[in-house]
């Protein structure tokens, strides 16, 4: 065999097992600063459910959701009041507050942050 | 020594002609990779239980719609990101997101090219208005990441890989990075 096909094909098995590693969904969000420390599940907010559904307007504009993870101080306390999540998820134009494993559905030990392969942590990247 | 069987295996299945992938019709039939869902066309998205993040222990996850059911469907975008031209999507109908939740919100949409012409070897980039404001409102942008004068922002490629002005969005949430063209659209 070839070593230039030796090196393609190592390359291609390396692809392989990157490809096999856990990746979620592009602009998935984890919220964590409070969830596990009150004895719940994180939050997995996925962006692609979201945006087939309302534009990003709707909750960087009428909502005020700050456009950087972790610039946005949530609490169940500010969503029962109807803030933040709670304009929505109401009953009405989305599911209730009762259904709590469908918003707090992430692993523990989760961090906070924007997931998903996003590939804008710097040029170290590239 | 199984290692190396395994790895030789491997070797040879690799130098041998790709193997033909059996058509599958519909978002909804699992194939080779249990934790993956493939489209029609031949993307494929993970399941929420196997994709590093959702609890497959968590009782309500099967409610939860699955990425490869909605995205599936949807017109096709570049390799990375959400697999999805989410502006053709828009444009064509196949998603109607509202526009706003409070009845009295003005829905503000410009039509204004911008054209940047100090991209170094790259061709220029035409910044749409018209596709920025259907999704978001001018305060989004305005004035915190740029400033509404044509000129006033000096900016480059590199503040965008960094994840400021235009990498706020691209890279994080809007079509990745590496679709160079979409952006740097217009030929010197």
């Amino acid at each position: 065999m070839r070593p230039a096909t030796v090196l393609t094909c190592a390359i291609g098995l390396a692809g392989l097992v990157w490809l096999g590693e856990a990746r979620s969904e592009y602009a998935d969000v984890v919220l964590n600063r409070n969830s596990e420390a009150a004895g719940v599940r994180p939050v997995i907010y996925p962006h692609w459910f979201h945006r087939i559904r309302f534009r990003c307007k709707v909750c960087h504009h009428e909502l005020g959701f700050i456009m950087r993870a972790g610039a946005n101080r949530i609490t169940m306390g500010d969503i029962y009041q109807g803030k933040f999540c709670g304009m929505c998820h109401d009953n009405e134009i989305a599911w209730g507050l009762e259904n709590c494993g469908l918003c707090h559905s992430g692993r523990a030990g989760l961090k906070s942050g924007i997931q998903g392969g996003h590939k804008t942590l710097g040029p170290g990247r590239w | 020594m199984a290692l190396l069987l395994v790895a030789t295996l491997a070797l040879g299945t690799c130098a041998s002609k790709p193997p033909v992938t059996p058509e599958i019709a519909g978002p909804a039939n699992p194939v080779r990779d249990a934790g993956k869902i493939r489209s029609a066309d031949g993307r494929e998205w993970r399941r929420l239980a196997a994709d590093g993040l959702h609890d497959p222990q968590n009782d309500m996850l099967q409610f939860l719609q699955q990425p490869a059911e909605a995205l599936g469907a949807l017109p096709k975008g570049g390799p990375d990101g959400n697999q999805v031209d989410w502006a053709a999507a828009l444009r064509t109908g196949a998603i109607e997101p509202r526009t706003n939740i409070l009845p009295g919100t003005e829905i503000r949409v410009l039509d204004l090219d911008i054209v940047f012409t100090e991209t170094a070897g790259q061709p220029y980039v035409v910044f749409p208005h018209r596709q920025h404001t259907e999704w978001l409102d001018c305060a989004n942008c305005h004035p915190a990441i740029f400033i509404a004068r044509r000129g006033a922002n000096d900016f480059g490629m590199l503040d965008v890989l960094n994840g400021d002005y235009c990498g706020q969005c691209h890279g994080a949430v809007s079509f990745p990075l590496t679709e160079c063209r979409r952006c740097h659209s217009r030929d010197k």
